[in-house]
């Protein structure tokens, strides 16, 4: 990883620039394309929704923007760009994350799985999607991929959880609409269907 | 009534596409050959752009022009320009514009425009501009003189620039809890005779609030991306209505509406700050047009918080008289409100709030709008009613105490109710059973019994119960709906109405299909672009669509079964009124085996033409329904009309929340236990659409009691809060692990299907019940939004508070 780029740095270059210097500061840091890393590989293999994906992926880009910008998979949602709100969550060997504050480059070795990637083998609906519908849980619709992300990430490690347990797997994620109430009566009945 | 469709659940047909990541909002577009534009911001608070060089920006690689105020049409202060020149008026405000092939040269060419600025004095507190001496936004003066109404919330501001100064004396009598003397205001409105109600008080209680402005924090933000095809713009916006932006954006861009195609299918909140069309749309449409290829302008998080549009702050004072029954005999009100630049504010609507719910004799407000430094301000959920609702309910609390009354039942005396004057005019409401929302919602939470008992302390806890009310008027008319039943048998549902996850875009849908008798699953929704041909529709906003949009929707579908009758009676013979309608067939009703499928009316309707398949329209239909007619005549059976229901005065949305709330006085953090939420909004159209504006409102009356708001750093007035954790909005982990929602559930006597909004109040009612019982905890209201931990901790240690009285934008 190259150590003028790190997450860390451009996140507080973000915090603490200027207004008129951090307008977008992150996307450009995310983006820009460094000539002195030169002999770091850019033609990745990665695993995307069980698919091997060949992409040219720059040293400093984060997973977000290689998913939606190279890939076409815009499901996902850079609402902040800065690991605060969890709309851009997908999971990595099924664990969620923010794709936002990954690095490319550091995910060669993993199984990374978008909400494109949800539907079942017969193209049917996961149930977490299923028991969202049933239970009208998005509003907006802006933080649901990542909503539904995080609540399948909760239901591959505890199919059965209480609703604090739910509660707690979908804290990192922000819904403006404040449809909380609505994503953990989803969740519930998500369980309820995988039973 | 009993209906097929209204009050029963169903999925809206956009809900699968949010929960697989097919939904499209502005940035999933990115037609063949899209580039970029990023922006310019001020780095000063005030000042003017003396000159601009951007010529080296301009030879670099991959630059493809450069945008600045000279390029687009003049605007005059205190209106938002799209790109600042002689007043920057706020830090990040947009100065110039660079599009590029990507966003990184776009990036690296806006550090290299070099700009001489001129810098001026800056305010951020509307009382330290409003004080003698104080500094001013502008240099012509500091208080907008407002020469049009608000009533449409998402109306232009007209007004101009004028001086207000008050002496020190008056502003620290306001500062202070008393009321200020001999000083000017900039409006108000009066009614009743206010001295006479005083005089008939028992209790007369005066006191100063404060309410903080806030961010909207629309998870999508305000991008958008623009291409033109054949003179025609084609334009991607995250907008509360692809009908009703049209007209503004055609005069944006300076072209006819109709070459004007607006796409917005989904809008990842809106919450008021995308009701109209926002200003940075012209740099995108204007480059798409220069450079002629698609254009893309990204909004960042932080961006948002400089340009896009916040909640008004407010500073005021309120004297309240009730009678010994507990009526609320008079209402004396001053509100100085925090315009930011533009001088947008909601005092009166926080006026009316009062006059609607509390229903006082008499009333007067008196106001100034203020201009700040600040970011730019707009219309955000429940405009002045949301925030007075917070600041006065513990005002209220404590007249109902001092008369030893019940406060929920003191709310009762004084609810609204169908026949109850309103506003200023004092003039009608559709309906109001406001009694019976807090009778449902006492017997929810078992208001009575938990009210009487002792508050115990629990170590450093304390508990405490409150009560809110919530209003905002939730309907108009005048609007057009369109159906069309084609060969097929397909009945199509057109809407203009924006897309914010309200689903009331769907809900009110449902009453074309309830006139026309048809199964849900005939129908396809027409939406999300207009040139699928979609009728004159009001924003999603005002908590108004439920209202307005039954109503359309029902005219339209009543003109379509007229014209189902009439085709019917020249196929079979007499009159229409001989027809009759039942599972998607026309059929006379002495005779049901005469008559025919909707599909094969629709093909006759096609062979007569004329009126049956819209090549004839109303006259009085908006010329955006019009083009819509006119772009789908001859391919079915039209249904279309102007909706000229009648309709009595404003039609209230209305609510009321009870709560309850733990304190923890060693670290001022609050928690909310238990929370009960009930709507006055007529006839429930879709419950589960419902219960999600009920609890969403009621999150964000969480944040606005506890978190959001906006602060400046008072040495510069650079915005502290450009995250979505510095102002803020609650997480999952801020809202009971359960909430409780319901409804009266009586119908409108002024919609055809019964419903009004509540979107708005759901927001204002769950405010006001934290402020009320965070207030019943402690035994003490410190009148002022968010209430924040270290208010709490400051007040339970018996020391001073760190804010000055009433400072509102700073620490």
């Amino acid at each position: 990883m190259n150590s003028k780029l790190s997450r860390r740095r451009f996140i507080k270059g973000v915090i603490y620039s200027s207004a008129a210097a951090a307008s977008g500061a992150s996307y450009y840091l995310a983006t820009a394309q460094t000539n002195s890393n030169a002999i770091v590989e850019r033609l990745l293999s990665l695993t995307v929704n069980g698919r091997t994906r060949l992409v040219d992926v720059a040293p400093s880009e984060t997973l977000a923007f290689t998913l939606r910008n190279k890939l076409g998979l815009t499901g996902l949602k850079v609402a902040c760009n800065r690991g605060e709100c969890g709309a851009c969550t997908i999971l990595l060997d099924d664990v969620a994350n923010y794709s936002c504050s990954i690095l490319t480059h550091t995910v060669k070795q993993k199984s990374i799985t978008t909400v494109e990637g949800l539907k079942t083998a017969d193209g049917s609906l996961s149930a977490v999607q299923q028991g969202f519908i049933e239970e009208l849980a998005p509003q907006c619709g802006f933080c649901t991929p990542g909503q539904v992300m995080a609540a399948t990430a909760l239901l591959r490690t505890n199919p059965n959880p209480t609703r604090t347990e739910a509660r707690e797997a979908l804290a990192g994620n922000l819904c403006r609409c404040g449809a909380y109430d609505h994503y953990l009566n989803g969740v519930m009945r998500a369980a309820e269907l995988l039973s | 009534m009993t209906f097929m469709h209204i009050g029963k659940d169903f999925t809206p047909p956009d809900v699968e596409g949010k929960v697989t990541g097919d939904a499209k909002y502005v940035e999933d577009f990115a037609p063949e050959g899209m580039v970029t534009a990023r922006l310019l911001t001020s780095p000063l608070a005030s000042g003017r752009v003396v000159s601009i060089d951007a010529s080296e920006a301009l030879r670099m690689d991959g630059v493809l022009g450069v945008l600045t105020a000279d390029d687009l049409p003049p605007s005059s202060a205190p209106d938002d320009p799209v790109l600042a020149s002689d007043d920057i008026t706020y830090i990040g405000q947009p100065i110039a514009a660079i599009a590029a092939i990507s966003d990184s040269i776009a990036e690296s060419a806006i550090d290299k425009i070099r700009i001489d600025y001129e810098r001026r004095g800056f305010v951020t507190d509307p009382l330290e501009s409003l004080v003698e001496g104080g500094p001013d936004a502008y240099p012509s003066g500091n208080v907008l003189v407002q020469t049009n109404s608000l009533e449409d919330e998402n109306a232009t501001i007209r007004g101009g620039i004028s001086k207000i100064k008050w002496p020190h004396s008056e502003i620290e009598k306001l500062r202070n809890g008393e009321e200020p003397r001999d000083v000017e205001f900039a409006d108000g409105w009066e009614y009743g005779d206010l001295s006479a109600s005083f005089a008939e008080s028992e209790v007369i209680i005066q006191e100063s609030f404060v309410t903080a402005g806030t961010p909207h924090h629309c998870l999508e933000p305000r991008s958008s991306m623009a291409y033109w095809q054949n003179g025609k713009c084609f334009f991607y916006a995250s907008t509360q209505s692809q009908s009703a932006v049209v007209e503004p954006l055609a005069d944006l861009l300076g072209i006819e509406p109709e070459n004007v195609c607006m796409i917005s299918e989904n809008t990842g909140g809106g919450f008021g700050s995308k009701g109209r069309v926002y200003p940075t749309m012209a740099i995108t449409g204007r480059f798409a047009q220069l450079l002629n290829r698609p254009v893309q302008l990204r909004i960042t998080r932080e961006e948002e918080y400089y340009l896009g549009v916040g909640r008004p702050g407010m500073q005021g004072w309120v004297k309240t008289g009730v009678r010994a029954d507990g009526t609320v005999a008079a209402v004396d009100v001053i509100i100085i409100s925090d315009g930011g630049p533009t001088g947008r504010n909601s005092a009166s609507s926080s006026a009316q709030h009062i006059s609607v719910v509390y229903t006082p004799t008499a009333m007067r407000l008196r106001n100034i709008p203020v201009f700040t430094n600040t970011a730019p301000r707009g219309a955000q959920r429940g405009p002045g009613q949301n925030e007075m609702s917070a600041a006065i309910a513990p005002i209220m609390d404590k007249a109902a105490r001092q008369l030893g009354m019940d406060r929920a039942q003191f709310r009762r005396v004084n609810a609204p109710h169908s026949e109850s004057p309103v506003y200023e005019s004092q003039g009608p409401i559709t309906s109001a059973f406001m009694a019976e929302a807090i009778d449902i919602a006492s017997n929810m939470f078992n208001w009575t019994e938990r009210e009487a008992a002792p508050r115990q302390r629990n170590g450093s806890k304390v508990r405490g119960l409150g009560i809110g009310l919530g209003y905002h008027s939730a309907g108009g008319s005048g609007y057009d709906g369109l159906v069309r039943i084609t060969p097929d048998g397909r009945i199509h549902l057109h809407s203009g109405v924006g897309n914010l996850g309200t689903y009331s875009y769907a809900g009110t849908a449902r009453a074309a299909a309830e006139v026309l008798k048809c199964r849900w699953d005939s129908c396809e929704i027409v939406r999300g672009s207009t040139d699928q041909h979609l009728p004159h529709a009001s924003t999603q906003g005002g908590s108004n669509t439920i209202f307005t949009h039954t109503r359309t929707n029902w005219v339209a579908a009543e003109d379509a079964v007229l014209k189902l009758k009439r085709i019917a009676a020249i196929e079979f013979g007499g009159d229409a009124d001989e027809y009759e309608i039942s599972n998607e067939r026309v059929f006379k009703t002495t005779a049901p085996s005469e008559g025919f499928s909707y599909a094969e009316a629709a093909a006759k309707a096609i062979e007569l033409g004329g009126a049956f398949s819209g090549q004839d329209y109303p006259s009085d239909i908006h010329p955006i329904t019009q083009r819509a007619v006119q772009g789908i005549a001859g391919t079915g059976l039209i249904g279309v009309a102007k909706d000229n229901l009648p309709k009595r005065g404003i039609a209230p949305g209305l609510m009321i929340s009870m709560a309850e709330v733990e304190i923890d006085l060693e670290t001022g953090k609050h928690e909310v236990l238990d929370y009960v939420g009930i709507a006055d909004c007529g006839t429930v159209i879709h419950p589960q659409g419902l219960a999600q504006q009920i609890n969403g409102g009621a999150v964000w009356g969480f944040g606005m009691a506890s978190s959001e708001r906006h602060v400046y750093d008072p040495q510069n007035a650079l915005p502290a809060n450009t995250g979505l954790y510095q102002a803020k909005l609650p997480t999952i982990m801020d809202v009971p692990i359960e909430m409780k929602s319901g409804a009266v559930d009586i119908a409108d006597p002024y919609n055809p299907a019964g419903g009004r909004g509540v979107g708005e109040p759901s927001q204002g009612s769950a405010v006001a019940a934290i402020t009320s019982a965070i207030a019943d905890a402690l035994g003490h209201s410190f009148n002022r939004v968010p209430v924040t931990p270290d208010m709490i901790v400051n007040f339970a240690n018996k020391k001073d508070q760190e804010s000055a009285l009433l400072a509102i934008n700073t620490f």
